[in-house]
């Protein structure tokens, strides 16, 4: 392994801050948004409103898969773009592999495979002498270079299309060709930037499954808004947001993080007004209400679901419980339904899904926490 | 394979996969087999040095458009970033780009040695003013074809590039003429900087070391500018 040794971290980012030129959209040639030629960049926002990053710090532990989360304009792009060299930051440094990207640039290249988000592709020219200018460029060793190609196009199944030109590929058969130049010459580090848009569904899934199968061997970087994708894909999940990196964690980690108070789901046996009057009295209880159907219908309860079938007094009754802020309810729930004798057949507890964590971190991040309105809804996620 | 001879490679394709290198070269061949013909019928010598001249002012089209896809292209269609996130440099792109076009433009004159040929055939022409003619053309075209690289980096549209590209060797064309209008120093160094001025000699057979220089130095100062002006955006 080349680089530092000492440390099992492959990339390290500290203060990274880069704001364009009077927040404007960068001068043409470095579209910070993939728009058709002619057009501007709609960010939903004020064109005052200055893009860029300001002040990220993060790492990425050697064969680790990140994911950055974010709506359009957030600053993915801007950050994979300081990354892999393109566009120097404003302030802060980024190590790549081992090595400074603005000190080493070339060495530091050398070990990134980039995926941009529209893959940079000569039209005129075939997927053959496309991938063999960039495994040139890659300076991939004449002598590996063929195998290497082969290597890359089995991975990204390009054989079919594999003597034809570019322009005439669909746009799915791009982006895999684009994936393919960026494993080519086998780098450390992959940065893939929304690497199954424009992907029919089996497309997505072959490419997700080929980043995870990825991982371990190489580090990566990839960059989404489709927040299933990141939570199956990713070990780690980092989200930014006009800029800033507002969460980082695992998937699981994130949602339970961010659901300020326990959620729980349980099925107690028992007379409803008796076992509803015991679940009020609770203390540390902020609110809840029936769930019907919830849980039950996930499929993920088998064994509870069996545990209720033999036949006792009263209906299984099944609610939604939420606590007040840091209180576990789980104890004294527990103790108080077995004082009172009506048995709980099931109780887990409810994490948030990615796409509500990603709603509450990229929209209201500065509400008071806690503020027990609107339960954020069960996701599929079992604690 | 060093970064410049890939990316030469990769562009000198590019000029011939696709129309591009084909319709200049159609276009420029029959302008300056036009343009030898009647020189040749007008003054009934063989002598290429009209034909020279002439061959100059088609460069003013001929460059633009060599090199107006050559930067504004990779921009607009996003391999620009696959290139600066290689680990060529940003010179070695520049310059390896820039060598394709002047090669391109080299294979376009040992087109049009079928000239010299056909007076040979005919003829005992003179055979230095011949070769020295070349030469100058040969360096006019390198001067002009980094200034219209020089356009090309400025934008993203193929269709600006050319038009700038093409302004831009006008005027360094035209400054010679304002030379003897203009008195004084101005009127020298006007007439000093004029692309067409230093083109006399070589078509008269004389090789002079200051214009040969005059010419790499032009093109050289256009290639870095190129990029000065890539890197700058970077910036942005």
């Amino acid at each position: 392994m080349v680089g530092d040794d000492t440390h099992n971290l492959t990339i390290e980012v500290h203060n990274l801050t880069k704001v364009y030129v009077g927040g404007r959209p960068p001068a043409p040639g470095l579209r910070q948004k993939a728009v058709p030629d002619g057009e501007e960049p709609h960010t939903g926002r004020p064109a005052a409103a200055a893009r860029g990053i300001y002040d990220l710090t993060f790492s990425v532990q050697k064969g680790e898969i990140l994911g950055f989360l974010g709506p359009n304009g957030a600053g993915k792009t801007t950050t994979m773009r300081i990354l892999t060299g393109y566009m120097p930051p404003t302030s802060g440094t980024a190590r790549v592999a081992g090595f400074d990207i603005f000190e080493q640039p070339a060495e530091a290249k050398r070990r990134i495979g980039y995926l941009p988000e529209i893959p940079p592709l000569y039209p005129e020219m075939t997927v053959k002498a496309q991938l063999s200018f960039v495994a040139d460029l890659k300076g991939v060793p004449r002598a590996s270079r063929k195998a290497a190609i082969a290597r890359v196009v089995e991975a990204t199944n390009l054989g079919p299309v594999y003597n034809r030109l570019v322009k005439n590929l669909s746009r799915g058969y791009k982006q895999r060709v684009g994936l393919a130049q960026a494993l080519l010459g086998d780098p450390e580090v992959l940065i893939l930037d929304e690497p199954t848009v424009g992907l029919d569904p089996k497309q997505i899934i072959e490419i997700r499954q080929l980043i995870r199968s990825l991982g371990g061997k190489h580090t990566v970087i990839l960059s989404s808004h489709i927040l299933p994708e990141v939570s199956m894909v990713c070990e780690r999940v980092a989200i930014i947001n006009h800029g800033r990196l507002v969460g980082m964690d695992t998937p699981e980690g994130l949602a339970r993080k961010l659901s300020h108070s326990q959620q729980l789901l349980v099925a107690i046996k028992g007379p409803q007004a008796q076992v509803e009057a015991q679940i009020a009295s609770l203390p540390g209880m902020a609110s809840w209400r029936p769930a019907e159907g919830e849980g039950a219908a996930q499929g993920a309860t088998g064994a509870a679901g069996a545990g209720s079938r033999p036949a006792q007094t009263g209906p299984v009754l099944r609610y939604h419980l939420e606590a007040q802020p840091d209180v576990d309810l789980r104890e004294p729930l527990f103790f108080q339904m077995a004082r009172a004798g009506y048995p709980i057949l099931e109780m887990r507890q409810v994490s948030l899904s990615l796409e509500d964590v990603f709603l509450q971190l990229t929209t209201e991040e500065n509400t008071e926490p806690g503020d027990g309105q609107e339960g954020p809804k069960e996701g599929a996620q079992h604690v | 394979m060093s970064n410049v001879a890939v990316i030469f490679r990769r562009e000198v394709s590019g000029y011939f996969v696709t129309p591009v290198a084909y319709v200049v070269f159609a276009v420029f061949l029959v302008l300056s087999g036009y343009f030898f013909t009647m020189s040749l019928f007008a003054t009934q010598t063989a002598d290429m040095s009209i034909t020279f001249g002439n061959m100059s002012v088609t460069l003013l089209f001929v460059a633009p458009v060599l090199t107006m896809k050559m930067l504004a292209e990779e921009g607009r269609q996003g391999t620009m970033e696959l290139l600066l996130t290689s680990p060529a440099s940003l010179t070695s792109i520049v310059v390896g780009k820039y060598l394709a076009a002047v090669f391109t433009f080299l294979v376009l004159l040992l087109v049009t040695a079928l000239y010299p040929i056909s007076l040979f055939w005919v003829s005992k022409p003179d055979l230095g003013p011949i070769l020295s003619g070349y030469l100058g053309i040969l360096l006019l075209g390198a001067a002009c074809l980094a200034v219209g690289m020089f356009a090309s980096s400025l934008t993203e549209s193929q269709v600006v590039a050319g038009m700038l590209g093409f302004g831009l060797l006008l005027l360094f064309w035209v400054l010679g003429w304002a030379s003897g209008n203009v008195t004084g120093v101005a009127g020298e160094v006007l007439g000093a900087l004029s692309l067409l001025n230093r083109l006399d000699g070589f078509t008269r057979g004389i090789i002079n070391g200051a214009d040969v220089l005059y010419y790499l130095s032009f093109a050289f100062a256009f290639v870095f500018l190129t990029v000065r002006v890539v890197d700058a955006r970077r910036w942005s």
